[in-house]
């Protein structure tokens, strides 16, 4: 990986919450690389940080919770030169001047919910334009037209009449297209995407994806998709990241973890999962349930849930190379997979 | 299409026979819940802590709430035990005793010296040259040893019996010294003796009219809530417009028709059932949004295809969801009733005297010269402030505390 | 897929030409505006042991379809014959309100909302035991061993019975919801999105505790899901609707590998697939989801259709047997071609 494509490196991000009832290691421990232009997946289930590590990133972490260690370095390209600067996102003050910079003209960010991200009371011009305006040095006039632009580019119809509207008077899809225009019309060099098609119908779901891989090829921007849903990572990951609670269990390219997986969790959820184009009798099932945030299992997290579990050897995982681009935390993930029978070829 | 009674029960009963035939070996790996019964006793009181307890516990969170659950306790009990707190009769006034400033006990006597038993200093009059009035000073020559459980004046508890004990007093000094800890007003009586009494008329009309309104807010809200349609349009209509008219016009027109010559005793309970003809109405919205929103949740649906009645449903389901927040409410509530009687009193319109609440203590400080001259004239505001921002964070804490639980 | 060994020729549910309108009001005399047509002329037959899918998207219709199956909503307008197995054929579209009781030993329903379909003041012993008591099954002891036996069946210990909800994860809730749905052995379970908002592993679990216990206890369940992987895993037989009609109705393997209707299609290639080499050729429909207050002419489904020709703005399609046990609402149905998985 040479470096000029490297955008961002999260290394041993921990966020943790200090709340009454105890300590929540939300994030524990996540390291990972987002190159320009491509697709990072982060998958995994409730409760496992990957929305709070998306919002650690943007510095959008409140009190009670807080980034305890590691680094977010950011290689900002100083006005469209080749020269990169480094920047650690994590020194910089939430509330100050930099981050703001930062936020929404390099690293914009779309949520799960456009309901409640798009403001009830100003039109969807009102919002864009202010996007624009406060972050570029354009006037008013020259702002409304790259809102009309990129209402346009996300596909939306009639896009001038769009900018009077209100956001209870567009469909879920809709909506979810306006975010999308607002958050690139700054043209970031990262969009981080939380869970963006969760809410919407799956024919709805397939426009909006189709959307953003055509528009992370005319902007070469770097996407970081937070999803649970595997189909969707297939479809949009280049390089995937599993998480469960709190720390990366596995990471490598989109093919390797499909074809390849090396963690036992990352086995055992591709094949609990039902498939549209395959039939099988019954479902494989990961046993137990997610413990809750405040007793995290000692040692591996997962060992109460998984099949190749033995303590003597478990005791304390590290995140190992496994492949030229694979990394696992377990530790007999060399073992397991050397007689794993199952893998698809 | 009428079922037998016996038909379908008697088949369900052998369907019942047939089922744990079937003897339900024990579930498949792939799913059974595998937590054992948790060794840890916290956790384990958690799981089966009822709803009720888990509020508990949320609320014991709330410092401030649960100090005003604490100034609130106080201000009733000493409300309750008035004449025995109290060390004057309200009525006894004094005429060589005018406007005394309150006089704090010292635990230093007029030599210096430490004494264990509290003091109180005697007063020292002047004439003030230019008002001609009459000014008291403390006169550290003379003091009085503060006694506890002392005889005093004479009264009867809680109208049962009689007997002369308070809590505190000047004993044998009674007659010479005075003991206005809050001051005196302008008949020489004893401020903090009046207060006392006062918290008993305003601290009390506070819960019969919320008593009153909530059952009024329960019953109209809930059939406004449950059967919705015209019958809620019309509840809901009629709750707009009795909150639209502005309530100190409104209360005065309603006090004014009170007869004049109704004894004190009829005239505190027509008031209490004024203010709650006007408090209702913010209950009654509560309770409406609440059956509103519990009619839609799947659990009510499903008792109804458990075979519950409606009057089922009501009782155990939706009742026990909301009663936390009906009482939270009802906290919030009370503040706005203490606030009203002690404005209609202080407007006149209200209690009147001899009945002593603090709306009619704060009559005699309408006018600013007197304010000016003795400010202790307006502790029963004080008074007034204190109990109602102790239900205020009371009923926010039960509030926040009853609040659906979290996943 | 489930293998239907048993006696499944019985017709159980027989529903016809259903119809549920929610008038819109408005206005300070609540004139009716218009009409959403929830569910508009919806007819499907279930059989014993069947697992009938319903899958749609948002508005489609398929919530309610179940919920007038099991009369929480009255019909508009159509029959639901139900064979139950106490009192024969029944039209529960026409029964009383006081009769109800008696069907919903026959018939229950699980929700999707693991965290609202619980009463979170009740324990365990009193929710689970709410439907037994309610029609005197049992008492006391014999109370708490059928509510022991019911728990044991889903997967939970009999000791979490004084235990409150609150102490319960979503799949464990879940289990619990059907523990309580099982209680009185009904024929036939209406299952509105029960996994729906279940992680993906314990999705999984939940679904085979529900194949299992079809085997134990001869069950039959109409199954409303917006996961088409789901349904594909899970159930007998599938009926897509869109915007309150059937567009289509098979043998979920029928269905899935060869559609009829442009939307199933449609909605078929538009499923992300767990498969990064698989050819992402798809079919992207424009346009949004119709909206059921307010339908397109003819067919519903024509403006986003790229097979549509003007009779489909003209005229809406009946549903009708193209191939045995195969039903189709398209006019076109036998000339296109379409794909499926």
């Amino acid at each position: 990986m040479d470096n000029q494509s490297t955008l961002l490196e999260v290394k041993d991000l921990k966020t943790h919450f200090f709340l009454d009832e105890g300590l929540v290691r939300a994030v524990d421990g996540v390291s990972f690389t987002i190159q320009r232009g491509k697709t990072l997946g982060v998958v995994g289930e409730s409760g496992c940080g990957k929305s709070i590590t998306a919002r650690s990133i943007l510095r959008m972490v409140r009190p009670p919770g807080q980034i305890v260690s590691g680094e977010i370095i950011y290689h900002r390209r100083t006005n469209g030169s080749a020269q990169t600067e480094l920047l650690d996102l994590t020194k910089l003050d939430p509330t100050g001047p930099e981050i703001r910079a930062i936020r929404w003209k390099n690293i914009a960010m779309i949520f799960q919910e456009p309901m409640t991200s798009l403001s009830p009371v100003h039109t969807i011009g009102d919002q864009i334009i202010e996007a624009i305006v406060t972050h570029l040095d354009v006037g008013k006039k020259e702002a409304r037209d790259r809102a009309i632009e990129m209402l346009r580019r996300v596909g939306m119809p009639q896009p001038t009449k769009i900018l009077e509207r209100y956001r209870h008077q567009l469909s879920g899809g809709m909506r979810q297209r306006a975010m999308i225009a607002m958050a690139l019309v700054c043209n970031p060099e990262l969009l981080i995407a939380d869970e963006p098609t969760t809410a919407l119908d799956v024919t709805t779901q397939a426009q909006i994806l189709e959307l953003m891989k055509g528009l992370q090829e005319d902007f070469h921007m770097a996407i970081m998709f937070i999803t649970h849903d595997l189909g969707v990572i297939a479809e949009m990951a280049d390089e995937v990241v599993v998480m469960y609670l709190g720390k990366e269990v596995e990471l490598a390219d989109v093919d390797t973890i499909f074809y390849n997986p090396g963690h036992p969790y990352t086995k055992a959820l591709l094949r609990s999962i039902p498939r549209i184009d395959e039939e099988v009798d019954k479902l494989e099932v990961i046993k137990g349930t997610v413990p809750d945030p405040y007793s995290i299992p000692a040692g591996c997290a997962f060992h109460p849930r998984c099949p190749y579990y033995v303590p003597e050897k478990c005791a304390s995982p590290e995140f190992v190379k496994v492949g030229s681009h694979h990394w696992a935390r377990c530790a007999r993930v060399a073992e397991i997979n050397g007689s794993f029978a199952h893998m698809r070829q | 299409m009428e079922a037998k009674s016996s038909g379908p029960i008697s088949n369900a009963l052998q369907r019942e026979s047939k089922v744990v035939d079937q003897a339900v070996a024990a579930p498949s790996e792939g799913y059974l819940a595998e937590e054992p019964i948790s060794k840890d006793k916290l956790e384990e009181k958690i799981a089966v802590a009822t709803p009720r307890q888990l509020m508990w516990w949320r609320f014991r969170k709330h410092k401030v709430a649960l100090a005003s659950v604490v100034v609130l306790v106080i201000f009733y009990l000493l409300a309750a035990f008035a004449e025995f707190v109290a060390p004057y009769d309200p009525e006894v006034f004094a005429a060589s005793a005018k406007f005394v400033p309150p006089q704090i006990p010292s635990f230093i006597d007029g030599n210096g010296q430490f004494t264990l038993r509290p003091v109180v200093f005697g007063l020292s009059q002047e004439r003030d040259p230019e008002t001609l009035r009459v000014i008291y000073q403390p006169d550290e020559s003379v003091w009085y040893p503060i006694y506890f459980f002392v005889r005093g004046q004479p009264y009867e508890f809680w109208g049962l019996w009689e007997t002369d004990i308070h809590l505190f007093g000047l004993g044998e000094n009674a007659e010479e010294g005075t003991l206005f800890i809050l001051g005196s007003d302008r008949l020489g009586r004893d401020m903090f003796s009046r207060i006392l009494y006062g918290a008993r008329i305003s601290l009390s009309i506070g819960l019969v009219s919320v008593f009153l309104s909530l059952i009024l807010g329960i019953v109209l809200g809930g059939i406004s809530g449950y059967y919705g349609g015209q019958i809620d349009n019309a509840i809901q209509r009629v709750i707009e417009f009795i909150r639209s008219i502005p309530s100190i016009p409104l209360w005065m027109a309603l006090s004014a028709a009170l007869p004049p010559t109704w004894p004190q005793e009829l005239r505190y309970f027509g008031i209490t059932v004024i203010l709650s003809l006007i408090a209702w109405t913010g209950l009654a919205r509560v309770v409406r949004g609440r059956f509103l929103s519990l009619r839609e949740e799947d659990f009510v649906l499903g008792a109804r295809l458990s075979g519950t009645s409606e009057m089922g449903i009501i009782l155990r389901h939706m009742v026990p969801s909301f009663l936390s927040h009906i009482i939270a409410s009802l906290t919030l509530s009370i503040p706005a009733i203490i606030l009203s009687e002690t404005a209609l009193s202080f407007l006149g319109l209200g209690l009147r005297q001899p009945v002593i609440s603090w709306g009619v203590l704060l009559q005699e400080a309408q006018n600013i010269r007197t304010v000016a001259l003795a400010p202790w004239l307006l502790l029963p505001g004080m008074a007034v402030v204190i109990a109602v921002l102790a239900f205020n964070f009371l009923g926010d804490g039960l509030r926040d505390a009853a609040d659906p639980f979290a996943r | 897929m489930i293998d239907n060994n048993q006696s499944q020729n019985g017709v159980l549910v027989d529903v016809q030409d259903l119809r549920k309108f929610f008038p819109n009001r408005k206005g300070f005399f609540s004139r009716i505006v218009y009409q959403v047509k929830a569910v508009d002329g919806v007819s499907f037959t279930l059989k014993e042991g069947d697992i009938m899918g319903l899958v749609g998207e948002s508005g489609c219709g398929k919530t309610t379809t179940g919920r007038v199956v099991i009369r929480a909503y009255e019909p508009t307008d159509g029959k639901i014959l139900f064979h139950d197995r106490d009192l024969g054929k029944v039209d529960l579209a026409s029964l009383p309100d006081q009769n109800l009781k008696t069907i919903w030993r026959n018939i229950q329903m699980i929700f999707q909302d693991p965290y609202s379909s619980l009463n979170p003041r009740m324990t365990l012993l009193q929710i689970v035991g709410e439907p037994l008591r309610n029609y005197k099954i049992v008492q006391g002891e014999a109370l708490k061993d059928r509510v022991a036996e019911l728990l044991r069946s889903v997967g939970l210990r009999p000791e979490y019975m004084v235990r409150y909800p609150h102490a319960f994860s979503g799949g464990q809730r879940q289990r619990i919801g059907i523990a309580k749905a099982l209680a009185l052995n009904p024929q036939l379970i209406i299952c509105d999105e029960p996994v729906s908002a279940l992680d993906v592993s314990i999705q999984a679990q939940i679904l085979n505790l529900l194949q299992d216990l079809q085997e134990q206890y001869q069950l039959s369940y109409l199954f409303i899901a917006h996961d088409l992987s789901v349904v594909r895993h899970f159930c007998t037989r599938v009926a897509v609707m869109y915007v309150g009609k059937i567009a289509e109705m098979a043998e979920t393997k029928e269905l899935f590998s060869n559609p009829l209707h442009p939307y199933t299609e449609a909605l078929l290639s538009a499923v992300p697939k767990p498969d990064p080499r698989a050819k992402r050729q798809r079919i992207v429909l424009e346009g949004d989801v119709a909206d059921p207050a307010n339908p397109p002419s003819g067919c519903y489904f024509n403006p986003r259709c790229k097979y549509a020709v003007e009779r489909c703005r003209m005229e809406t399609p009946q549903l009708r047997e193209l191939r045995p046990g195969h039903f189709v609402s398209c006019h076109r149905a036998e000339e296109i071609s379409l794909v499926g998985v």
